[in-house]
């Protein structure tokens, strides 16, 4: 049967880790190639690249560290942050890429999607979604809206409606971030997670307030998502992804062991 | 040379990428006679098979993969490579190249695991593969290994001296294949971190033997 899958996610700006991961021992990784093959080496099964790069050389940059990582590992990754067209969609499954992620580009242009899917195969076109919890009403009535810009911008649009037309668009996976709980490591939203992961026919992958084993156990039973996006719990050194696996095969949740 | 079969298919760098890492100089072509002057052949490709056969024949790249397997050259089949190499697809009803007796099947519509859970399709992630029996391609393979899967449509083949690896999803399925030169996984190698790189190893040293 498949695997869960523990995706460890790392934030790249101008072709550097925004925040040097700190390990047992100091040692301080800025390199997101040289991140790339630690995680690869402890197990990881999937690696995500979110590139908030802001200066026109983006695009480079971004390639040029997406060519150097597809060198050195050999796992699937994907690249999400700033795709708007299929041309970019293009140069970074060229450079090695598995996946390409498109987010605010997918709900100003809903096209795009069906556009990638038709170039590159479903496979490869990652929805992302961030997600805040609002109150129901006609027009949001799961009560959960997609918002951009970080949260700053709500766009009117239903979480459960969009997910149901992203995989209906031909995205081939969505990777669900819940705004709200982002950043608190109090655990994944998980009433939103198995809202669209019983409601797809396509793989889930939650995201944001990973910060104890605890969480992730419980995005997989109760949330019943297909994958989990991890960043502090492992950037800080406070838990190894092994120990991770290792707690969840303990409780009868099937992961990868060997590597 | 290792000749990585171009139809356009899929994303042939990262084979080639993989090969690099492991010291093996490839070329990606497209060129029924650079296959035929290479040492071993490597056919990946994702998509779907109609589109696949329909570029392969106007390449000639059909009849050059047959008569490279024809003369002993050690063959390896990724993905939908695996399925193309079967007799025929249900995907698009194609009739393919036909080395493997059998046809290829799609995942049910409902698929669910043994406790009732319900399984999508695409089988896409990390599972296991039981080999059945020993092959130099996948010597030192830890049988714990898993492989990375993506697909929707798996081989079934007619005889069973052809199974050497099966996974279960739903539905056991036959996710390796041999035919004497030839080995052909479902699973993508070049994706499925050291166990993969150890097959592909394996295959850039195997003379083309099968010794079942």
């Amino acid at each position: 049967m498949l695997s869960k899958r523990i995706i460890p996610c790392l934030d790249v700006r101008d072709g550097k880790l925004t925040k040097g991961i700190k390990f047992k021992g100091n040692i301080d990784i800025g390199d997101p190639v040289e991140m790339a093959a630690f995680y690869y080496d402890e197990g990881a099964d999937e690696l995500v690249f979110y590139d908030i790069t802001a200066s026109y050389e983006r695009r480079d940059i971004m390639i040029e560290t997406v060519q150097k990582v597809a060198e050195r590992i050999f796992i699937p990754f994907s690249v999400g942050g700033g795709i708007r067209t299929v041309e970019d969609m293009r140069l970074v499954l060229l450079a090695g890429a598995e996946k390409v992620s498109i987010n605010s580009a997918a709900i100003r242009d809903p096209g795009l999607i069906g556009k990638g899917a038709a170039a590159f195969g479903s496979q490869a076109i990652v929805l992302g979604m961030d997600v805040k919890r609002v109150s129901p009403s006609q027009k949001i009535p799961s009560g959960y809206e997609m918002v951009i810009e970080g949260g700053r911008t709500f766009t009117g649009l239903d979480a459960l409606a969009w997910a149901k037309e992203g995989e209906r668009l031909g995205a081939g996976e969505i990777c669900l971030n819940s705004i709200d709980a982002d950043g608190t490591q109090k655990g994944y939203e998980l009433r939103l997670t198995e809202l669209i992961a019983t409601n797809v026919n396509i793989p889930v992958i939650a995201s944001g307030g990973a910060g104890a084993v605890e969480h992730i156990l419980e995005v997989f039973k109760e949330g019943m998502a297909d994958a989990a996006l991890i960043a502090s719990i492992t950037h800080y050194g406070t838990h190894t992804i092994r120990q991770i696996k290792s707690y969840l095969h303990e409780r009868d949740i099937k992961v990868r062991m060997t590597w | 040379m290792i000749a990585i079969i171009d139809y356009k298919a899929g994303n042939l760098t990262s084979v080639q990428r993989a090969l690099a890492f492991l010291g093996y100089d490839s070329v990606i072509t497209a060129n029924a006679s650079e296959v035929l002057a290479a040492d071993r052949v490597i056919f990946p490709g994702v998509g779907a098979a109609g589109t696949a056969m329909f570029d392969l024949m106007r390449l000639k790249l059909d009849t050059a993969l047959l008569e490279a397997y024809g003369r002993g050259k050690p063959i390896l089949g990724i993905c939908l490579g695996t399925q193309i190499v079967m007799e025929r697809s249900e995907e698009n009803q194609t009739r393919c190249i036909g080395i493997v007796k059998g046809e290829v099947l799609r995942f049910p519509e409902k698929l669910s695991e043994s406790g009732g859970g319900r399984l999508k399709v695409p089988h896409m992630g990390w599972n296991r593969v039981e080999i059945t029996r020993d092959h130099p391609v996948f010597d030192g393979i830890d049988p714990q290994s898993e492989f990375y899967f993506v697909h929707s449509y798996y081989p079934a083949p007619r005889e069973s001296r052809n199974l050497l690896g099966q996974t279960l999803y739903g539905v056991p399925f036959a996710s390796v294949l041999a035919s004497a030169n030839l080995v052909a996984v479902q699973f993508h190698p070049e994706k499925s971190g050291r166990p993969g790189l150890r097959l592909l190893s394996n295959f850039c040293v195997w003379g083309g033997k099968d010794h079942a």
